[in-house]
Order: structure tokens, then sequence, then C-alpha cells
């Protein structure tokens, strides 16, 4: 049985609990479209989601008996194919629904799909295909900067839509791919460190005060840098504090203020910080027991924002309780631990890097998501994995889960 | 070194355990926080977010007249109510509404003032909505799930126009009331009903009430998902019922009787307390239709009558108060004695009086000789009263007569009232017409011409103190009510009495007022008026007809006091002084046990048959002189 199912699944604990998840995502989804007052698209959402479950799960069926020769070969087809995909979005891409001012979605008859769905998954397995080939560590900032254009490239375009929950991805699938191929933690925060100076720079103090820790922490490591890249560290940093303003002025006015009110929600309680006010209701009224499936009454009388796709988990707060989010976040811990177990024991890099960089996307797309239900993070339109409403990003998620899975039992 | 040994593999796997550990402990934290620690505040607020409040309005106080006739009550009606919420959806659901129901875009636009002003607080679009409305928008309810159709008590006046100057009538409230100091914050909002005049104006805090509360369950969109337990809904206090001395039968019958064509007041009052018995004011209005709203086009028609349907003229019209004024120059000469009752004025009255270089005309071309008192009142001799007047003095005239209050209100409980138009000084020749009064201003003053305009309550009040003792309480409407400030004329009960003797004169067989008051069971008191005014004086229109007097059974006290004045009525006796004893005997017959009768004057009882018996008894020599 143990024997049939792994040959079935290869993975078999990961799969099932992905599984566990999907369902459980379906339910909320349909728990969501409870509401006093209902309207058809929330209504029936659910049984749309479970319709993309089961393409989903055939789709997994598929890939997972492709071979990894096959998926090393379609790398770079696809990052090419998805970078023309997101610049063409930049001009004939649409809005959807509440994120009807971004231009994110491409339609193509009465279907549309996000390209950056596909960019990441494709950036993914060309960013390790590159990565793997390489046998000495990235030690230099130089040896970072082709990866970094690599992914930069696909981010910046995704930026640019603006969609800066996708973003905050990639920047997630190039960590966790630069760690694993080796490269120091210092130097990892070193080319972090131009976007936290980006953050601290709307404090002029708190700004010196950080260079001037920057400064002194390159003194301290000044024998593993080579001069040059020190120099280069603090000038990104100094342009970063520069380009700030202007930068922020750029900004959209929703944007700025969902920065605002993650600093203080009461700031605007009836606009931006709605969302949050109104998220953090529900959580906190759902107690540790919560109010009972499809009972939660914020949903119920639709004060949640967005309730079936990125505030999903403040459904699950307000109706299953602290027990319901607790287990949530242990059932994503457990599959990212897997993620991370099954990268441990395969000797093949690019298996390895392709399963950190799923790691690196889905960690930040789980940790801002729910963080956000919370407010420990600004509020970015990003979805849940495997919970949230979304028929693509459910079907990439499935793809991105069969592929991590088929890489590592082929290498 | 393989960059991918299996040790250096389990090496950056604990590091990124522990990132994750960390990211995921952050977040379970928040949530803990959140879920467990501080649940109870977030709970309380859940709550609060989906809970709007909705005023239940208390049923208005009743109003009684003095026999607990209720003249006006509640009957249930509709109110539709929208909730609050973003401007645009409001607009959008109106625009929607306005499908099903009129609402015009003034309103649209008013009711969008107050969202703005008031922010929180529901709209009531339409206050008393008909039926037909109701039931389209409730066939409706899922397309417009933020209105709330609710049971408001709706004003009814079963008295309809009889009684619409005393009530007046009630309203919703408007912009600028609910922004005035008038109306609390407290107790008022928008689509509340208010008094807009008349008695449900002056006793608004009365009637009012306090409304009620309850609470509705909203969802995000401010859509109403159903009402929030019975148990906490709060349901106000009706308004306390009002108790008026008006007598509704006798509004009625006065309505009835009172020439439709004409304009004109009656006032009506009780001596014993200066009560108000009546309060008639033609033409009038239905106070019903205002209730619902009154439509553009009838508030335009009312305003636009040039007989002034919404004018209360027994509180706001101001007429020259002509011989009824006798009566006070009279009484000031009695008082100031410079005139005994029987005293004789030197000058024989031969149908005018020369004063200074010019002659002065007494109303009859024929003169009325030598008379006393009673006689020049009987008489109307304006000869007799302009050498009255004479003796007293311009000075002496004008100092009593404000202190009597000729030029002051009475202060009756209704919200207006005109004040009388009195010379208190000589200044007011030079304020008013640019000169120092002239000797002979006493003259015409001294006949009630001249700079004196009085209100019918004014003169009401007056005749009410002479058919007591000569002090008048301030005429009041609310039972129970009582206006310490009253009047008093200094005078004897015997010169009282030769004052009501002038009185009985012009109502005895000769007197000019004779048959249109003669009644079966009661004697009439009265002095009519003619009342010169700038039309009259151009020969473009009649004088105003006045009729001031008191009823009574013979040989008692006077029961009621009656002042009536028709506009371009032409004679005080032929048109007013009929109303007046028509008046009164319809309420004496009551207040006695005698059957009302609608045959009542001799005038009434001739134009229909033979000279009724009890007249013949009563005149036999009237009887004989006529065959």
């Amino acid at each position: 049985m143990t024997r049939q199912l792994t040959k079935w699944l290869l993975e078999p604990s990961l799969v099932l609990a992905v599984l566990a998840v999907t369902c459980f995502g379906v339910a909320m989804i349909y728990s969501a479209g409870v509401v006093h007052i209902p309207n058809d698209v929330t209504q029936n959402a659910w049984i749309r989601q479970g319709t993309w479950f089961v393409l989903a799960v055939t789709a997994f069926i598929v890939v997972v008996r492709v071979p990894v020769r096959w998926i090393e070969w379609v790398a770079l087809p696809s990052y090419t194919l998805s970078i023309l995909l997101l610049i063409s979005t930049l001009v004939v891409g649409t809005g959807v629904g509440t994120a009807a001012g971004v231009k994110s979605w491409i339609q193509i008859g009465s279907f549309s799909f996000q390209p950056s769905e596909i960019a990441k998954i494709a950036t993914i397995l060309f960013l390790a295909k590159f990565l793997s080939q390489r046998k000495d560590p990235l030690n230099s900032v130089q040896d970072l900067l082709l990866p970094a254009l690599l992914v930069g490239l696909p981010l910046t375009l995704v930026m640019l839509q603006p969609d800066l929950g996708t973003a905050m991805a990639f920047g997630g699938i190039l960590f966790a791919m630069l760690f694993w191929a080796g490269t120091p933690v210092i130097l990892l925060l070193l080319i972090a460190s131009p976007i936290l100076g980006l953050m601290l720079s709307y404090d002029t103090i708190i700004w010196s005060g950080y260079m001037v820790a920057l400064v002194g922490f390159l003194y301290l490591f000044r024998y593993r840098l080579l001069l040059f890249e020190s120099v280069g560290v603090v000038l990104a940093n100094l342009a970063a504090g520069t380009v700030a303003q202007p930068l922020w002025n750029r900004l959209a006015i929703y944007q700025q203020n969902r920065i605002l009110v993650f600093l203080d929600p009461e700031v605007d309680p009836r606009g931006a910080g709605y969302q949050l006010i109104q998220s953090k209701v529900a959580i906190g009224s759902g107690g540790v027991m919560g109010q009972g499936f499809t009972l939660g009454s914020q949903k119920r009388y639709d004060f949640l924002p967005e309730q079936h796709t990125d505030f999903i988990f403040s459904v699950v707060g307000e109706e299953l309780g602290f027990i319901g989010t607790a287990f949530g976040i242990l059932a994503f811990c457990f599959i990212l631990g897997r993620l991370v177990h099954m990268a441990t024991r395969t000797p093949d890099p690019f298996a390895g890097l392709v399963v950190l960089g799923i790691f690196g996307a889905w960690l930040a797309h789980i940790f801002v998501n729910i963080g956000m239900t919370v407010g420990v993070v600004p509020i970015t339109g990003i979805p849940l994995p495997f919970v949230s409403y979304g028929g693509t990003f459910l079907l990439m998620c499935w793809i991105s889960l069969a592929i991590a899975v088929r890489v590592v039992h082929e290498g | 070194m393989n960059l991918y040994h299996p040790h250096s593999r389990r090496q950056r796997a604990r590091g990124l355990y522990l990132t994750m550990g960390i990211l995921m402990g952050i977040l379970t934290v928040a949530f803990f926080r959140l879920q467990v620690l501080r649940s109870d505040t977030w709970e309380l607020r859940a709550e609060s977010n989906r809970i709007r409040q909705l005023p239940i309005p208390a049923p208005r106080g009743t109003i009684h007249d003095r026999n607990g006739r209720v003249i006006a009550d509640n009957v249930p009606g509709y109110a539709i109510t929208l909730l609050p919420g973003p401007p645009d959806s409001i607009r959008a659901t109106l625009n929607k509404m306005s499908q099903y129901m009129e609402i015009s875009d003034e309103r649209i636009e008013s009711l969008l003032a107050f969202l703005t002003r008031y922010g929180r607080q529901p709209l009531v679009v339409d206050s008393d909505a008909n039926f037909p409305v109701v039931s389209a928008l409730q066939e409706r309810r899922t397309e417009f799930p933020t209105v709330y159709i609710e049971m408001r008590p709706r004003r009814r006046y079963l008295g309809g126009e009889a009684a619409a100057h005393v009530l007046g009538y009630v309203g919703e409230i408007t912009a600028d009331e609910l922004a005035s100091t008038d109306f609390s914050q407290d107790l008022y909002e928008q689509g509340m009903v208010v008094g807009k005049a008349g008695v449900e104006k002056q006793y608004e805090s009365i009637l009012q009430g306090r409304r009620g509360l309850k609470y509705v369950e909203v969802d995000a969109r401010g859509r109403i998902v159903g009402d929030f337990g019975a148990f906490r809904v709060d349901p106000g206090e009706g308004g306390e019922s009002l108790h008026l001395n008006i007598d509704i039968e006798l509004q009625e019958w006065i309505h009835h009787i009172f020439p439709k064509s004409l304009s004109g007041a009656v006032i009506a009052l009780d001596p014993e307390d200066g009560g108000i018995l009546a309060l008639y004011s033609n033409p009038g209005y239905d106070p019903n239709d205002f209730v619902s709203g009154i439509s553009t086009e009838h508030w335009q028609d009312l305003n636009a009558d040039n007989r002034n349907p919404l004018f209360n003229r027994v509180v706001l019209g101001l007429y020259p108060p002509a011989s009824t004024w006798k009566l006070a120059v009279a009484g000031i000469g009695l008082d100031l004695g410079v005139i005994t009752p029987d005293e004789k004025m030197p000058v024989p009255c031969t149908g005018s009086y020369a004063f200074g270089n010019r002659s002065y005309r007494c109303w009859d071309p024929d003169g009325h000789g030598f008379n006393n008192l009673a006689e020049a009142i009987g008489n109307s001799c304006d000869v007799y009263f302009y050498q009255l007047g004479l003796r007293i003095g311009l000075d002496p005239l004008l100092r009593r007569s404000t202190e009597i209050g000729f030029s002051r209100r009475c202060g009756i409980d209704l919200p207006q009232e005109s004040q009388g138009i009195f010379p208190s000084e000589r200044e007011f020749w030079e304020r008013r017409f640019g000169y120092a009064p002239r000797e002979g201003e006493v003259l015409p003053l001294s006949i009630g011409q001249g700079p004196n305009s009085q209100t019918p309550l004014k003169i009401a009040q007056f005749y009410l103190a002479l058919a007591r003792d000569g002090s008048a309480p301030t005429p009041v409407l609310a039972r129970d009510l009582e206006i310490g400030d009253t009047w008093a004329l200094d005078l004897d009960p015997d010169h009282l009495e030769a004052l009501r003797e002038g009185l009985r004169r012009v109502t005895a067989p000769g007197g000019t007022a004779h048959f249109g008051t003669a009644l079966e069971h009661w004697e009439v008191l009265g002095k009519t008026g003619t009342a010169e005014h700038g039309l009259s004086q151009a020969g473009l229109a009649e004088p105003h007809a006045w009729f001031a007097g008191m009823a009574g059974p013979f040989g008692g006290s006077p029961g009621i006091v009656v002042v009536v004045i028709v506009e371009y009525g032409k004679s005080g006796s032929a048109i007013a002084a009929p109303i007046m004893a028509k008046t009164a005997d319809y309420y004496l017959r009551r207040k006695h046990g005698i059957p009302t009768d609608s045959v009542q004057t001799y005038l009434d009882h001739v134009q229909i048959g033979p000279v009724p018996t009890w007249y013949q008894e009563r005149y036999p020599a009237v009887i004989g002189a006529i065959r």
C-alpha cells in the first residue's frame, strides 16, 4: 500500500499534505461564499475552485512523469517566453475584479491568466540551471550580479504592473536559491541591505544610524570582501536612500496608504486601514475556538475584504479560531519543511535548487499573505498557496509541486 | 570542496529551518496575541461593526378639546428609511427608488446634504409613504437592501379645516430647523415630524415625546440583514396629550355658519377664565394635507391665494377697531372721572361736529341729539365721543390706552401674534408721519380710527374685561394654563354696568344690530364697528365689519365673549353681528343643555317662517310697530 502510494505520488507525505491543504482551501472558499446577502460569483467560487483542483491534480500526475531532461530543456524557452509575456502584459494587460487597476492579467478569449505565475516557475528552472552549472560558491558581489539580473528582470517587470506581492515572491526565490548555491549569508544580507536602506530612509536620523552601522559591519568583515564590493554596497545604499523620496512619490496613493496604515491602521480606518482593521476584527473575534465553520459573522456580513482570495486566512481565523490558524501555519510549516528535507536528500544540484526556488516562492507567499491579515507585513495583493481562490495560481502551485517531486526523485 | 556535499546541504537546511521557524513563529505569535490574549476587545468591535441604530418615532401626543373630544390623533402610517452609506450609492439607490415613488431632485439633494452633515444617521426618504409605494418597494426588497420600511404614527386632524388655525400642522423637520437651537440634537434628527404652526408648534416639546431606538444588523455595505434582538429595543415615549380650551363642535359650527366667500375671523372666550372656546379664521386649509408632506403645487396655491388661507387673522390680522373702540374711550373717560354715566355732552349731535376749522362727521347725518353714555354707545354717536376724547385729552388717552395694553401683544399660546398699533406717545406721529400731532388727532382716535390697528384677539380681550369685572386674563388655548399677565380697567360696578347698558342698547329693539342678534334664550350685548381702511376710503372696497360682544342668560352674567370681523363686510350689524349671535347661541345652548337649532336668530326665523312666539312674547311693542 505505502509502496503503491510512494510509486504514484513519489513523495506521499508532502503530496498528501498539499492535497489536504487544497481540500481545506476549497472548504474555506465555500465558507467565504456563505454570506447573508449572497452573490452568484462568490457563492459558487468553491465549485470553480474544485474544478481547477481536479485539473491541477491531473496536471500534477502528468508533470510528475515528465523526465527531468525535458524540464531542464524547457527552462530557457519558458524563461524567455515568460519575459516576453510579462512585457506584453504591460501593454495589453488587464486588471481583474478588485485588482482592476493592476495590469497583471492577459486575456485570451474568455480565459485569462497571470504571466507572472509562469514567470516564477520559469525563473526558478532557469536560475537553477544556471546555478547548478557552477562548481564554486558565489563568494563575491560580482558573482551575484548575473543571478540577480536573471531574477531582477522579471521582478522589475512585475513591479511595473505593479504587483508588489509577486515581486516579493521573486525576492524569496532569489535569496533561497542563492543561499542553497552556497552564497555566504553575509553577502546575502549585504545585497539585501539597499532594500532595508530604502525602507529606513523615511527618517533621516534612523537612516544615518543605519548607514553608520552598515559601514561598521563592512569594516568588521573587511577581510572577506573586496574593497570595491564594500564601496559598491555603500553606494547602493546611498542610492537607495536618495531615490526613496522620488520613488515614494511615484507610488500610487493606495500603495502609499497601504504602507502608512501598516504602521498605524487607525490612520485611515475607513479607507486604506479598513481591510486590515476588518481582518483583525474577524481574526480577533474568532478567539481560541472560532465561531464555527461557515458561521463567521464578520465574513457573513461582508465586512471582510477579498475574503475568498487574499484574505481567506482571516476567514480561517474567524471561524476556526487560534486552533485553526495555528494548525494552518503548522501545515504550511510541514509542507515547507518537506521541501527542505527533499532538497537535503537529493545530491543533484539542479533538483535541490529547483526545490529551494519553490520553497522560497511559497515561503514568501505564505508569510506575506498570512502576515498581512494580522498586520505583520503591509497589505499586498498576494494569494495563499493552495488555499486562496484562483484557478491558474492553484494549477501553477500544483505543477510546481510536481516539478519539485519529479526533479528530486529522478535526480 | 563539493558545493552540494551532504554535510553542507544539511547545514544549509538547518539555516532554512531556522529562517522558516522564525517567520512562522512571528505569525503564530501575532495570531496568539490577537486571538487568545486580546480576543475580547475584537469580539466587541465585531459586534459594533454590524449594528446600526434606527430611531423609532414616538407617537405624537393627542390633542383634545375642552370636552375631551379628540381633535388630533395618530393613525398607522409607513416611513421609508434608507441606511446611511457612501453618497454615491445613496444617490444611486434614491434614483432607483424614484421609479416606484415620487422623489424630487431637490429631495435627493437635500437628503444628500443631510448625509454629509449628519453622516451616520439613517435618512428618511418619505416620512409618510402611501401604501402602493410601500408594497412596490417591499416586493423588491432584494433590490433595495438598504431600505427599511417601518410603521410610523401619522398625524390625523379630525376637525379638518375648522380647527386649522388653532392646531396648525406638522411636517418633516427642515435642515434649518435641525440646525437651529430650538431643536436639540439629542431629540431631533432628519425625517422627524415636528409642529410647524399653531398649537402643534407652540407645544412641540410636550407633544413630541422621546423617540426610541432599535437596532438592525447590517453587513459591510450597509445592507440590512435583520433586526437585532428585540430585547435591546428602546420603545421611546409617546408625547403627552394636550387638552385645549377649544370647543371643537363650536369651532365646526362657526366654520359652518361663516360665509365661505368672505374672509374674516371669529374668536370666542370663556368669561370665567379667558379660555379660548373658538378661534377661527377664514379661509383656512386642511391641516391633513400637510401631514404627508404637502405637494409643491398645493403649497404654492396656498401661498399664492390672495385671500391668504395660511394667515391666522385672529392673532395676525390688524384692523382699525372702529366703533368697538368707543367702549375703550368710554372706559378711560369713566376711569379718569372726566365724565359720569348720566352726563350728556354739551354739544348735541347734528350729524357733524366742528373742531378747529374742520367739521367732523357723525356716521349718521341725521344726528343723535343729546346722549348720555349708554345712549351714545347704543347710537354709536361719533359726536359724543369726539367731545369725550377732547375731555380726556390726547396725552391721557395715549397713556391709558397704552397702560391697558393696546400696543402690546396679548401673549396667547400660539407661535405668532401681531402687536397692536397704537401711539404710546406724541413722538409716534413724528416717527411715523413726520409731524407733531395736532390737537384734532384725538378726534379720530376717539372713534377707533386714526393710527390704531388691533388684532381681533386684542379686541376680544378687551370685551372679556367688560364681560368680567374690568379685568381680563390673557386668552389661552391650553387648558389649565394660566398666564399671569392680566390687564385691568379700574371701573366701578356702576360704570361697568353703564357700559354694558350701552352695549345692550345696540342689540335692543331699535338698536342697529337688534334683528340679527335676537335669540330665544340669550341676551346678547355687543358693539358693531365699521372699520374704514385705505381701500374703503378710496371708494374701492367696503369697510371691514366688526361685532364684538358677549352673551348669556337674561339677567345673568355673560357666558361667552365673541368677537367677529368680516373683511370688506360693509356692515357690522348685518354681517358680523349674526355670526356672533349664532356662535354664542350654539355654545350657550350646549352649555345649558338646550338642544341646538340651526334656525337661531330672529332673522333666521322670519326668513323661513312666521315671527317666533318667543319674540312676540318678549317684544310685543316691536310686533305692534311692525304691524
